[in-house]
């Protein structure tokens, strides 16, 4: 159990705006990449890497630590924000993302990346890993946690439901999956390109420890990660309804923003909107 | 000549692995009775891993226990494993270079009565083409023994190709299995026969057959068809000056091709290919399966004589 203090969620607060603002600035850079996922994920990342988990950027190896794996991948630079704000590698390299050469791949890949757990972007792996990883701790009895991020397009891979599956017949109480609930994938929204609804029944169903939050707010967030902490026996999945876009109001809930960058003016304003004159 | 399927040999393989190494585990997608990794599971319940009928999420659950730190053998027939997981296969095994060892049996046309679906010609193909992939065939079970534990000791992706039928054992205990090295079991001078899993005992065959006509035929284990030992292939081009390749695989991709590959840049010298034409199997027995698609010791034979005709023209 973390404590949940007001000091707490300040903090968590204003790091999901500086992710949000280095995600702005990134996308801007590399004039490509997925924006608006990127965005209605912050809040979730910021509570995993500001509150949550056990991790030290000087050892991003080792064996205890907890693990995350992006299984929706091109909220890249999302993962890769977080990661440099938390000291893993130098701010600065942000501004490579999509550059040939650059460890900062359109998708992540742990062989390029320092804390980066888990090489992802293929939709529906990331959580079977997570389940991999979840059962290594199991068999060398370690304590440590796995946490994975899911797109709600991205549950339309049948890979996902294999292992979901395999999470419950495991009893996998070490493995937490958010759901970034934004309902957009890109040909659409998600009820009418394939509806992978009524998603909390279908987790249910297979046995999951299933909790809903607005996924924009840090102490829901704060508050389901530590009632997973007391669920035994089953894996828990955390229902986030969020907004695609989340911060700039040109962005918010607009489809075209799955897979864009914004240009120098809408970086501009974007940024502006977030607190950052430039 | 006593018999082994390479299936069984890895079975028990695997067993003794488990006991030298605690970082192993066995993965597998509810065939373990027919990969026999059942074995492994008797003995370590605790590292064994049932995907159930989930070729996608073994080879996904591999990836997590791999990067976790783990030696993963993730199981099941070789047409799942490579077709069924394939992107998997790329994207979470090969392109983040991890320690999973993907050991399928039921490989090629001898898998028999189960028919065409069930029957992978196209595997090695698939595996050899992806970056990171090593790919290994062994020829017997001691050579397969040897290979279990040879792969180990390598750093990432491992394609292990084994089959369903006992062949004939090849070497003993003595033998040495050097991945990337071919091994050369009988020397010769007038042409080379190179070949991987079942049909190396074949091209043993063959040469005796061949030799009675006076013809010198050298014969090659190229047990690891990735990376391929190319300055073996080139010493044989330049030796024997014509080179017959056999495997129980599709002609595309397989062995075949990646011996034409080094013959064509660094010494070229006619290559005859044997193996599948480009066609998927069916049902039947083995021995009815591979006289159907023209995998005997005749046939080796016969097409060797052919390809000294075409070598004595060329030459």
């Amino acid at each position: 159990m973390r404590e949940i203090t007001e000091s707490a969620i300040q903090a968590v607060s204003s790091k999901a705006l500086t992710l949000r603002q280095d995600i702005i600035r990134m996308l801007g850079e590399a004039g490509s990449g997925h924006t608006g996922g990127s965005l209605s994920s912050a809040d979730i990342i910021a509570c995993l890497y500001f509150w949550e988990m056990n991790i030290d950027p000087m050892q991003p190896r080792s064996a205890e630590r907890d693990r995350f794996v992006l299984s929706k991948g091109h909220a890249a630079p999302l993962l890769y924000a977080a990661l440099a704000e938390r000291g893993y590698f130098p701010k600065s390299e942000l501004l490579r993302l999509r550059k040939l050469g650059s460890p900062l791949q359109g998708h992540p890949d742990m062989r390029k990346v320092a804390g980066v757990d888990a090489s992802t972007g293929s939709l529906g792996q990331g959580v079977s890993w997570a389940v991999g990883m979840a059962l290594a701790a199991k068999i060398d009895g370690l304590d440590f946690r796995v946490y994975t991020l899911l797109g709600d397009g991205e549950i339309e891979e049948g890979l996902v439901w294999e292992a979901v599956m395999a999470a419950h017949h495991y009893k996998l109480d070490n493995l937490v999956a958010f759901l970034d609930h934004n309902r957009l994938q890109i040909d659409g929204p998600i009820c009418e390109v394939m509806s992978p609804e009524p998603v909390a029944d279908k987790f249910r169903a297979f046995g999951w420890e299933t909790l809903s939050v607005d996924g924009h707010d840090h102490r829901q967030i704060m508050e389901a990660l530590n009632k997973a902490r007391t669920i035994a026996g089953r894996p828990t999945i955390i229902i986030a309804d969020t907004v695609k876009g989340k911060g700039c109001s040109f962005m918010e809930n607009k489809v075209e923003w799955h897979g864009s960058a914004p240009n120098k003016e809408q970086t501009s304003q974007a940024l502006a909107e977030l607190g950052c004159y430039e | 000549m006593e018999k082994q399927a390479t299936r069984d040999a890895y079975g028990k393989a695997l067993v003794e692995l488990g006991r030298k190494y605690a970082d192993v585990v066995v993965l597998d997608a509810d065939l373990s009775k027919s990969t026999k990794t059942a074995d492994f599971a008797k003995v370590f319940p605790a590292r064994f891993i049932n995907a159930g009928i989930a070729e996608q999420n073994l080879m996904g659950m591999a990836a997590g226990l791999a990067a976790a730190g783990k030696v993963a053998y993730a199981s099941s027939f070789a047409i799942f494993a490579t077709g069924r997981a394939f992107e998997i296969v790329r994207n979470s095994l090969a392109y983040a270079s991890l320690n999973v060892k993907i050991c399928a049996t039921h490989a090629g046309i001898t898998v028999g009565e189960d028919g065409g679906s069930h029957q992978s010609v196209e595997d090695i193909s698939l595996m050899r083409s992806v970056p990171n992939m090593c790919v290994v065939v062994p020829a017997d079970g001691m050579s397969t023994a040897k290979a279990v534990e040879a792969i180990y000791h390598r750093a990432g992706p491992v394609y292990l190709r084994l089959g369903r039928p006992a062949v004939p054992n090849l070497y003993d205990e003595n033998m040495h299995f050097n991945i990337g090295r071919g091994i050369e079991l009988r020397p010769g001078s007038d042409v080379t026969l190179i070949g991987c899993g079942i049909m190396v005992a074949k091209c043993l065959e063959a040469s005796e057959i061949l030799a009675r006509e006076g013809i010198e035929a050298a014969v090659v284990d190229m047990h690891t068809i990735k990376p391929i030992d190319r300055e073996l292939i080139v010493r044989q081009a330049r030796e024997t000056g014509a080179i017959l390749t056999a495997e129980e695989h599709t002609v595309l991709g397989g062995l075949g091709s990646a011996v034409c590959e080094v013959v064509c840049s660094e010494c070229p010298v006619p290559v005859e290919r044997m193996g599948i034409m480009d066609l998927f199997g069916q049902s039947g027995t083995p021995d009815e399966l591979l006289a159907y698609y023209g995998l005997t010791v005749d046939r080796i034979v016969a097409n060797t004589r052919l390809l000294l005709q075409k070598k004595s023209r060329i030459i």
